[in-house]
């Protein structure tokens, strides 16, 4: 069927911000759907609030649209850009709802504008889990016995029928938000009270738990001609209970005999048949492990974060090919991209074994309830390819990032038998590192089934690589055995540590038996056609397969799983400096492990190698390559983190020195050269132990920032107030001989600057304010461009000091400088040598291509020659403010007050004529109605108390009353702002929670007056803020930004 | 051990199943299938061949009473990446190791089994001797040049007649090439009746029989080595409705006067595309086979092309013009791969219902 061709113009909708269960996968697929688009000549106009990714570069789509995600938006959109189609099931279920609102309320119809991919009844016999039941039951295939329920007292009749545990899934959200499984009443009755409130329709299903089923998923194509195929099928490590999104997943499917691979083939193929979906689908399966009995989990009618997984585990690009399909192609008739010689209408062949592990943000989190369920909590993913599992499984430890480099974790080896059973039983995101260790410790792997019910086959896998550990402790390391071993993923370092010597000398005996990988390809038929696509992964084997060594090679280091701290904006700078050094002629290598990016997308670089971001790996590529050098500054703190390692084996690091960096990062140097340039910044110390921080902590005086040297995000970053704080901190955070950095905590403005330095020339881009004062990471921060409340002398001085410091660390690239700005002075707080988080968003607003410009500047073409110059470029007339955007409602137990620890997990842009305008639209793209007239709970600190007189009249006057605790209401009254006094936690029979809870608060302004505690009120009320879904804002000046933006949008009322 | 191919490459391996009795010597092959080993290493059409499996983790779920195409598996050896020695799955009865031995076929394991594919869709099959580490491409080069044997049908076929009844179903007698069971059982579990001959079976003795249809099974080989039967396809298609299969397909393109001919690697696995051009549709199927039927060759002969292989564009369907016979190069019985295309055998239950009611 050839391509509709009444279709010229498109308009696709992305899904907005980084939230857990809508990540970065979503812009891979997005980018892929544009250019796909391209590709056939159409048009195509893209709504997306997130400018921190690659699909909404100027570069990609015709016109791109950075407003929020609403269907008042889109309506606009749709009016002014009179697109022929709109493209939905690209932009998760974000772009999906919005699709679905509008064409329900016959909008669509109305505008005469096709819905590409899916229709009106598919979506809904999808996703409206009454509606799938039933479908199911009429074709006859099995689901788990279950019930949608509107209320809690359906639920509570309904579990009466089919017991505990009970599975608990709103209708409607992301990643299973505010869904669980509950063992009994009281977990029940939260669980549904949660996710009734969670979901869009206050629908839930209440569903017999299958726990301990195999978990299976087939991502399927199909097209209008109805020709269907399975892209791939997946397993999870981790039983049915665990959410998909949170469980290990290993492709294709390992413990399944091709009777079971057919059974749910097909089923899977009949279900997206039924539905007529036209794109890209998602099938999960549960599989009895002890016969060929099965049911049906759920589909997901779209591309999704499996599809994305899918497309980097075979080859196959799932969006780029529905697509297609979406204007009208049939299977057979798309060429596959990969081996460009067969075409798109056949199911992929893997010869290796991919694995996933989830990254989870814990390590930011730590008071996080961590353990796993139906509700998804990784914030991203890694994924390894090996040619056996164990060595999958090692790679994808290497590649997480969490401080580990084999499949150990040191204070693991201090718990007995009784505690790693207590310890597995929590069935926590450390689970398969306590199995590990489990079995190092004796216990059998019968025991470990029966409590984790994970497959033999899997658990075996595991105890080889333990088996293999005790084997380096008493067998001499000769050729074969150093082999065995490499094929089975074990690192350098793991050998060394076992063998209890260290890594260099590992590296050199390996070397000297001349073991070494080599590299295989990734082709999506398993060799059986020639292919040329320059996707790679190491092992160990004989035949090396990787093309086309140049001798203008240079390797780009990406960024690693989407954390909190370190999210897309890494990868879109990795893209960026790739097309860069493609343009210059240079051969562009990428080493990357995050399946969700552009930049592993294989058509991004000349050569992509799906590789751990560690060391050896690394180098494993270098010796392979032989680049010009590598280029380290735009993967985040994760290639920053190498490039020592680099240097000490003689490594070219291409752009800012590894001394350079050394010095922003070495307190004491960076003080020095402050010094030297006579540029101030707020006192501070450096202390390695408690008694040097309590006696420097006495002259500094408090409050004091804290944190480790070398971190990204504000990892383990605290304000303390006073000794106890300091001591607390101390005991919660240090590790023994580690430094810790502690500086005068300044209140003051906060601004921020990206500049890019060749050497000569210092270009500033923009200066960017911040809404929030100090001591809110600036990740957490409301972002300004241009400034709106700082001096032109204060600009001036940021300019300078920028440049100054550009020239003095002789920066060749990125650097980004934070400042806080007090009594018309400016302090330096921060300075980092590399590309930061706000570079995409600069790069939008003020349509200079920074990462580009960066490389081209680092690889010696001056910005002069780019036609840039010394000093501040010219600002915009228009404001765009970029606002943090947090999942905390998929986080239970993690307080959402924000501090200078980075919480947020993505960014959305408002973008205007005016500050209040683009404040409105801010707020609105990041989820936060702007509400003209209710309620207002506010509880503030004394400190706080007056100064927020003036900004609550704002609010008063624009139709909102108040909400307080005793104290702060007495204030309010001798304002006479109107207030209704509201009893702390816990001391009357109705207290502040039950107003949270029963929908009488539309807002909430809560101010910490020190030291945060777990068990404090506040707390509390922020967690139950957070699970209703009601907006808690902990600085006193996001609640006046919010005001601003009110007062615009809101119509007064005015008595004669 | 090692593999040491017609070409002189020689891959380097580790030895586990059954003692090598004798010289390994077949010709290499290379399945893509993910799952369904056990189908693969126990259909008789891979006989005397050396079956690689491109997939690197082969036997994780063990081998199954239910899953064997042929109970006495009678390939060469089997070359794998890894083979499981600790299969996990509620079906298992024995590691690939333990069968391999039962069965006394030579197994071949952590091979680049990648690199020995790529020489093999490079330079198209060819020779392969197994043989001890110590053993040299010139020790055994003028081996390579001994002809292959030519009987595997012979070997593999039924050596009697056996009745699989089905009281009140159409009679099928399936000329037995080789058969995968589940091409019996497919058949069977439409209703029909179904007695199996050997290959060689004369058209009285299946005329005897009554049969409403006929189905000519898949089976190892080039189907010219049995050019004898052709004069019986050719009456038995002149008076019954027929289903071809696999070997079965070629042999029906001989007796209509089409031609064959060797590929250059063949089809073996579980994802290739096939494209019905009666309803453009695209199927994906199963595949084993080293032959095919050459398409110049269809013109002039009353066969009609329905089916081609989407990439390399192969023929796959045939159908006769005037008589209801009709058939398939893949595998629409599955096991091992999709079964997209098992319709087939509704179709072919239609065509001798409505033959037998005309």
């Amino acid at each position: 069927m050839p391509k509709d061709n009444t279709i010229k113009k498109v308009l696709v909708i992305g899904s907005g911000p980084i939230i857990i269960g809508q990540a970065a996968e979503f812009d891979y697929s997005g980018s892929q759907a544009i250019e796909s688009l391209k590709e056939e000549g159409v048009e195509v106009i893209l709504i997306n609030s997130n400018p921190a990714t690659i699909m909404t570069d100027t570069e990609l789509a015709d016109k791109v649209y950075i407003e929020p995600l609403t269907t008042d938006f889109i309506k606009k959109i749709i009016f002014q850009e009179k697109p022929d189609a709109v493209l939905p099931t690209l932009g998760g279920q974000t772009g999906l709802n919005l699709a679905l609102s509008l064409a329900r309320e016959g909008f669509l119809e109305k505008e005469n504008v096709k819905l590409l991919g899916v229709n009106l009844k598919t979506i809904e016999e999808a996703e409206d889990r009454e509606l799938f039941k039933k479908l199911m039951q009429r074709m006859d295939i099995p689901t788990p016995e279950s019930q949608t329920v509107e209320s809690l007292e359906e639920a509570q009749e309904f579990i009466k029928k089919i017991g505990f545990p009970a599975i608990i899934r709103p209708a409607f959200t992301l990643g299973g938000t505010g869904g669980g499984i509950a063992h009994d009443d009281e977990e029940y009755v939260r669980i549904v009270k949660s996710g009734l409130k969670n979901s869009p329709i206050n629908q839930v299903l209440i569903e017999k738990s299958i726990a301990g089923y195999k978990e299976i998923e087939y991502e399927v194509v199909r097209d209008a001609k109805n020709n269907c195929i399975i892209v791939c099928n997946m397993e999870n490590l981790d039983p049915v209970g665990i959410h998909t999104g949170d469980s290990i997943v290993v492709a294709p499917s390992q413990t399944l005999n091709d009777q079971e691979y057919q059974m749910l083939r097909d089923v899977s193929l009949r279900i997206v048949r039924e539905l007529k979906i036209e794109g890209g689908c998602n099938v999960q399966l549960a599989l009895d492990p002890h016969s060929n009995k099965f049911y049906i989990i759920e589909v997901n009618p779209r591309v999704s974060r499996s599809s994305a997984l899918a497309s980097k585990a075979t080859g196959y690009p799932i969006a780029k090919i529905s697509t297609k399909i979406a204007l009208g192609m049939s299977l057979d008739e798309i060429i596959n991209p990969v081996t460009k010689k067969t075409y798109a209408c056949f199911e992929p062949a893997l010869d290796y074994c991919v694995l996933k592990i989830p990254r989870w943000p814990f390590d930011k989190f730590v008071n996080a309830n961590r353990r796993l369920g139906t509700q998804m909590m990784a914030t991203g993913e890694v994924m390894s390819i090996g040619r056996n599992f164990e060595e999958s499984l090692l790679k994808a430890v290497r590649s997480l990032e969490i401080k580990r480099v084999h499949l150990e974790h040191e204070p693991f080896y201090d718990l007995n038998t009784d505690e790693l059973r207590e310890r597995i039983l929590r069935q926590d995101d450390d689970r398969i590192f306590y199995i590990a260790h489990a079995l190092r410790a004796g216990m059998t792997m019968n025991e470990i089934h029966t409590l984790t019910k994970i497959d033999y086959w899997f658990l075996n896998k595991i105890n080889n690589i333990v088996q293999l550990e005790n084997r380096i402790k008493t067998d001499e390391l000769n050729q074969s055995f150093m082999q065995e071993l490499k094929e089975f993923g074990f690192s350098d370092y793991a050998i060394a540590k076992f063998k209890g010597t260290d890594q260099d000398s590992i590296e050199k005996l390996r070397t000297e038996l001349n073991v070494t990988p080599v590299f295989k390809m990734v082709d999506t038929c398993a060799a059986e056609f020639e292919s040329t696509t320059p996707y790679f992964y190491s092992t160990y084997e004989e035949e090396d397969e990787s093309f086309n060594p140049s001798d203008k090679a240079v390797l780009v280091l990406g960024s690693g799983p989407i954390r909190i701290g370190q999210g897309v904006e890494f990868d879109y700078a990795t893209v960026h400096a790739i097309k860069a050094l493609k343009e210059m002629g240079y051969q562009a290598l990428v080493v990357n492990n995050n399946p969700e990016t552009v930049s592993t997308d294989f058509s991004t670089s000349d050569k992509l190698y799906f590789e751990p971001l560690h060391i050896e790996d690394v180098m494993n590529i270098i010796k392979r390559e032989k680049p010009i050098g590598v280029i380290c500054q735009f993967g985040g703190q994760t290639a920053i983190n190498l490039v020592d390692e680099l240097h000490r084996r003689g490594v070219k690091i291409l752009g800012t020195s590894k001394d350079a960096t050394d010095t922003a990062e070495d307190r004491d140097r960076f003080e020095k050269l402050l010094r030297e340039l006579d540029v101030a910044q707020p006192l501070g110390t450096c202390v390695y132990d408690l008694e040097e921080a309590k006696r420097k902590a006495h002259d500094l005086e408090y409050p004091l920032m804290l944190r480790p040297s070398y971190v990204i995000g504000g990892q383990a970053m605290k304000i303390v107030y006073d000794e106890s704080e300091l001591v607390d901190y101390f005991l919660e955070n240090h590790e023994k001989d580690q430094m810790i950095l502690m500086d005068r905590y300044m209140i003051g403005l906060e601004a921020e600057v990206d500049a890019i330095c060749d050497g000569e020339t210092v270009f500033i881009p923009g200066i960017m304010e911040h809404i929030e004062r100090a001591g809110i990471h600036s990740g957490d921060s409301f972002a300004v461009y241009p400034p709106q409340t700082i001096t032109t002398e204060s600009q001036k001085q940021m300019i300078q000091i920028t440049t100054k410091i550009a020239k003095a660390l002789d920066i060749r690239g990125l650097i980004n400088l934070q400042f806080v700005i007090k009594s018309g002075k400016v302090y330096v707080l921060e300075v980092n040598p590399r590309s930061s988080r706000t570079v995409p968003f600069l790069s939008k607003v003020t349509n200079i291509p920074m990462a580009q410009a960066a490389t081209k500047a680092l690889m010696g073409v001056s910005l002069k020659e780019q036609g840039y110059f010394s000093g501040l470029n010219p600002e915009s007339d228009e404001v765009s403010i970029k606002a943090p955007v947090f999942s905390f409602s998929k986080l239970r137990d993690v307080d959402t007050a924000l501090g200078p620890e980075m919480k947020s997990t993505g960014e959305a842009m408002g973008r205007d004529i005016d500050m209040q305008r683009a404040l409105g639209k801010a707020f609105k793209a990041a989820g936060i109605n702007i509400p003209n007239c209710g309620t207002i709970l506010v509880t503030l600190a004394d400190k706080h108390k007056e100064e927020t007189i003036p900004m609550l009249k704002k609010y008063y006057y624009c139709g909102f009353n108040f909400l307080a605790t005793k104290g702060t209401a007495e204030v309010l009254k001798n304002y006479d702002l109107p207030v209704r006094v509201v009893e702390k936690i816990d001391r009357a029979d109705r207290d502040l929670l039950d107003e949270i809870k029963e929908g009488n608060v539309d807002l909430i302004i809560n101010t910490i007056s020190k030291g945060k505690n777990v068990e404090t009120d506040g707390f509390k009320m922020r967690r139950a803020a957070a699970e209703s879904g009601i907006i808690c804002l902990t600085s006193l000046d996001t609640a006046n930004a919010l005001v601003k933006a009110i007062e615009m949008h809101t119509l007064r009322i005015l008595s004669l | 051990m090692r593999l040491i191919l017609e070409s002189g490459d020689i891959l380097e391996g580790k030895h586990f199943g059954a003692e090598p009795k004798e010289d390994v010597l077949g010709e290499v092959v290379f399945n893509t299938s993910m799952a369904g080993y056990q189908e693969v290493f126990s259909d008789p059409s891979y006989c005397d061949q050396i079956v690689t499996m491109t997939y690197p983790l082969i036997g994780s779920y063990g081998i199954s009473n239910d899953d064997y195409e042929s109970l006495t598996p009678s390939l060469k050896a089997v070359i794998v990446k890894e083979h499981c020695v600790t299969p996990s799955h509620w079906k298992n009865q024995k590691s690939l190791d333990q069968f391999l031995i039962q069965h006394n076929i030579v197994g071949l394991h952590s091979i680049d089994t990648r690199k020995l594919t790529k020489l093999i869709r490079e330079r198209g099959v060819m020779k392969g001797i197994m043989a001890g580490d110590n053993i040299e491409y010139l020790d055994v080069k003028e081996r390579f040049k001994e002809n292959l044997p030519t009987d595997q049908i012979q070997r593999v076929s039924s050596k009697t007649h056996s009745h699989f009844p089905n009281h009140g179903g159409e009679r099928i007698v399936m000329i037995d090439f080789g058969y995968k069971k589940n091409i019996l059982s497919s058949l069977l579990k439409r209703g029909f009746d179904v007695i199996v001959v050997p290959w060689n079976t004369t058209y009285d003795e299946i005329k005897n029989y009554s049969p409403d249809g006929i189905m000519l099974s898949n089976g190892p080989g080039d189907p010219k080595d049995i050019k004898e039967v052709i004069p019986t396809i050719t009456k038995l298609q002149a008076d019954y409705p027929l289903f071809a299969i696999c070997m079965g397909h070629q042999i029906f393109a001989l007796a209509n006067g089409a031609d064959t001919e060797k590929m250059k690697f063949g089809h073996r696995g579980a994802n290739h595309p096939v494209h019905d051009l009666e309803n453009d549709r695209v199927y994906i199927t199963s595949q084993n086979h080293g032959y095919a039927v050459r398409e110049s060759s269809l013109s002039g002969t009353d066969l009609k092309l329905t089916q081609i292989n989407l990439n390399d564009k192969s023929v796959e369907g045939l159908r006769h013009k005037s008589r209801p016979a009709f058939s398939v190069q893949y595998h629409p019985e599955a096991n091992p791969g999709p079964t997209d295309t098992n319709f087939l055998f509704d179709e072919f239950l239609n065509t001798v219902r409505g033959n037998k009611n005309a």
